[in-house]
């Protein structure tokens, strides 16, 4: 995996930068150069802001309800629903809560949201500014599956985990992709370390830019990880297939428990939310 | 320069002074006052002690009962974390010669210092063996201790392992000089005596510390019925935070970290030492903030207001044996707070208005165990003026005879008595709330044939209730 670690301006003066880069050149969105500038997509086409209080917007958000198939692929313990309690807009956030209540068979409750069938795209920069719960067992998510994932089940479709963390890590982000060859606890990983800091005592954005055979993670004002075509055929020895040149949808969920984050102990206070500010999405 | 330059500040500040004197005019404070600041370097112990004091470890007292050992203390130029030098503590067995466990201070050479731009104490510390240490901290100076802070059960690895120990509120320590505090003994290792170091001893800003969730009373809501004049002591005060590891880090803080309230000043006050008098009747909360953040656990307190005094005894001294009243001689002095094993009992010698009375609060049980044993054959009724503390205060009176051999003897499963001992047991209830009964018990049931070795008064239940004019006496 090449690892990079370039900084980049900060978002709030992402637009000047990104004017700059285009007075400059005709953005390919290639460059694997030390020297890249990677706020490539200007051009805003999902400006989610969670203004109006309420239930999210229908016309963006569907929901996953329920528990899935063996909790959702990953032995999640969690009943999603969409009732206000699980999630709501209030105060120009969208807050996704996390409890710890008997409900359908299940001993927690949340809820995942996704942009199926309302929102797909292919490429462009996607980024969510979000706070993040804490507490062993809690495994927040803002990631993208291929929209073709009903014809072409998991992990064909591809995965881009944007953001996926582990509430008993409270400093510690992880940015995946999956696919065939490689995909669960196999994935194409990185992790990014919030050095003197941590993700649940303030906001921080989480963003991909994503173009033809590259994706860049970054989070505030740090590019932490690249992933090419040649870093997936490094990882998996050349068994990997590059998924990523087609559209894809939105999810966000607060997962309780699974694999990825081991279960609850007597000690994680609930409930837990994760309070999200903006999503957005540029394209070129 | 620099001291030029401060010498003209003092000058001009005082100068200001000196018109605002002259003109003595109403103003506002000067914009060019600054105060005192302390030294705040965070390091205390790298290669060799930074800023401490020429003696470095100050020892808990080597003399006293339970003696400190003051010389398995020095530093180890063999064994670093970083560097080239460590921290070296030789724990003792419990019977060396030289004390039994180790622990002291260290204490800031100057006059303090300012702790606020920190967020946690952290040290690498590694045994010989995987003990445990009892406690470390910080805030203990052996003078006010006033904001001692204490992680106990520190648990040593064979490597280096860094330790991090939150400050509850480092807005609080702008002067502080108890920079480390420890205290090791061989409770985790069977008596064996063992060593560990610690290096890289610093106070640090991690910035990563957070979710903080203090607690008084450990985090329980506590109910309980008083009187005018009973004082209670805010207990099991902690600051929790969740570290950067996720490991949630609790520690033992000092009152002064803490914000009471009590939510009805009428009733109940509490200061900032977590010291709470009862004043009046009614119901009030007694609650904190740490840094603006509520406290889990509480102490609610329902007053019944004034005690009245109990009533005046109607016996003559000459037909009483008499056990604990203020009207009477003592026919035998007694033990009235005897440690029984699981007994949950708080029991307040409570002097009111020179009328002392015994406040039992939360008993399951506990007893009055007499010094020695007294002969009752010639009296015939035992007399305990009760002022229960609830409506249901229901308690159980065990008057106990321990036999020829003067032992309390109890049978450690049904609780009755054994061996040579019996008893008789009278149940106190259904009395009526906010004023005092004489309860009288004869000395019947098996007390009829043996009550010339009365030992103990065994009080079971309750749960909270006062007791006074205990004695004995002839009808």
């Amino acid at each position: 995996m090449i690892m990079k670690y370039i900084q980049i301006k900060t978002i709030q003066s992402l637009a000047l930068t990104c004017l700059v880069a285009i007075a400059m050149s005709v953005i390919s969105g290639c460059e694997t150069d030390e020297t890249q500038t990677v706020a490539t997509f200007t051009n805003l086409v999902l400006d989610e802001n969670f203004d109006t209080e309420g239930a999210p917007n229908a016309e963006l958000w569907s929901f996953d309800i329920g528990t899935g198939v063996d909790g959702w692929g990953n032995q999640e313990l969690q009943y999603y629903t969409d009732r206000p309690e699980n999630v709501q807009i209030q105060n120009g956030v969208l807050l996704i809560t996390a409890r710890e209540e008997s409900f359908e068979g299940s001993d927690y409750t949340s809820a995942r949201l996704i942009t199926k069938d309302k929102f797909e795209q292919q490429y462009g920069r996607f980024e969510a500014r979000i706070r993040l719960p804490f507490g062993q067992g809690i495994w927040p998510a803002f990631w993208m599956l291929g929209a073709d994932i009903d014809e072409n089940p998991w992990p064909g479709a591809g995965e881009i985990d944007i953001m996926e963390y582990r509430g008993q890590e409270p400093s510690i982000l992880v940015g995946s992709i999956h696919g065939p060859g490689y995909n669960g606890g196999d994935a194409i990983s990185k992790e990014f370390t919030l050095e003197n800091d941590r993700f649940d005592t303030g906001f921080h954005i989480f963003g991909i830019e994503w173009g033809p055979d590259f994706i860049n993670f970054y989070v505030d004002d740090v590019l932490y990880n690249q992933l090419t075509p040649e870093d997936v055929e490094e990882e998996t020895d050349g068994e990997g297939v590059w998924v990523f040149n087609k559209p894809f949808f939105i999810l966000m969920n607060l997962a309780v428990g699974g694999t990825f984050v081991g279960s609850p102990n007597e000690e994680t206070q609930f409930p837990q939310t994760m309070i999200v500010d903006y999503v957005r999405v540029y394209e070129n | 320069m620099k001291n030029y330059k401060n010498i003209n500040i003092r000058f001009i500040v005082l100068l200001s002074l000196g018109i605002a004197i002259i003109s003595s005019c109403e103003r506002d404070f000067s914009d060019d006052v600054q105060f005192a600041t302390f030294n705040n370097n965070g390091d205390i112990f790298t290669d060799a002690p930074v800023g401490l004091t020429d003696e470095f470890f100050d020892s808990f007292d080597p003399a006293g009962p339970n003696p400190a050992n003051p010389e398995g203390f020095g530093t180890d130029d063999n064994v670093a974390f970083m560097g080239t030098s460590s921290i070296r503590i030789d724990v003792p067995a419990p019977d060396d010669p030289d004390g039994g466990f180790i622990g002291g201070i260290f204490l800031d050479r100057g006059d303090g210092r300012d702790l606020t731009g920190f967020d946690a104490l952290t040290f690498y510390i590694k045994g010989s063996t995987t003990a445990t240490v009892g406690e470390v901290g910080f805030g203990t100076d052996f003078e006010e201790n006033k904001f001692a802070v204490i992680a106990q059960n520190i648990r040593l690895s064979t490597d280096w392992r860094k330790i991090v120990i939150p400050i509850p509120d480092p807005s609080k320590l702008v002067q502080e000089r108890g920079m480390f505090f420890f205290s090791a003994g061989t409770q985790s290792t069977g008596g064996f005596g063992y060593t560990f170091w610690i290096d890289e001893l610093r106070f640090e800003k991690l910035g990563n510390i957070a979710q903080p969730s203090p607690a008084i009373f450990s985090g329980q809501d506590i109910s309980i019925p008083a009187v005018n004049g009973i004082e209670f002591l805010v207990t099991g005060l902690t600051q929790t935070f969740n570290l950067a590891s996720g490991i949630n880090q609790t520690v033992i803080a000092a009152p002064a970290y803490f914000d009471f309230t009590s939510s009805d000043n009428s009733v109940a006050i509490v200061n900032e030492s977590g010291e709470i008098v009862v004043v009046g009747a009614g119901d009030t909360s007694i609650t904190a903030q740490l840094a603006n953040v509520a406290a889990s656990g509480s102490l609610n307190i329902s007053s019944n207001g004034v005690l009245p005094t109990a009533p005046l005894p109607a016996e003559s001294a000459a037909n009483v044996s008499s056990i604990f009243s203020n009207e009477f001689t003592n026919a035998v002095e007694s033990n009235l707070e005897p440690t029984f094993g699981g007994s949950t009992t708080s029991i307040q010698l409570f002097p009111n208005n020179g009328d002392e009375v015994l406040v039992y609060t939360n008993n399951n049980f506990t007893g009055i165990v007499f010094n020695n044993t007294l002969d009752g054959t010639s009296r015939t009724t035992l007399n305990i003026d009760v002022y229960p503390l609830d409506e249901s205060t229901a308690v159980e009176v065990q008057i106990r005879d321990v036999g020829a051999n003067q032992v309390l003897e109890t049978n450690i499963f049904t609780g009755l008595p054994d061996g040579d001992d019996v008893d008789r047991r009278f149940l106190i209830n259904g009395l009526t709330p906010g004023q005092w009964t004489s309860v009288e018990i004869p000395l019947d049931g098996d007390l009829v044939a043996q009550r010339n070795n009365l030992g103990a008064l065994i009080l079971a239940g309750g749960p909270n209730f006062i007791f006074d004019n205990i004695y004995f006496f002839t009808e």
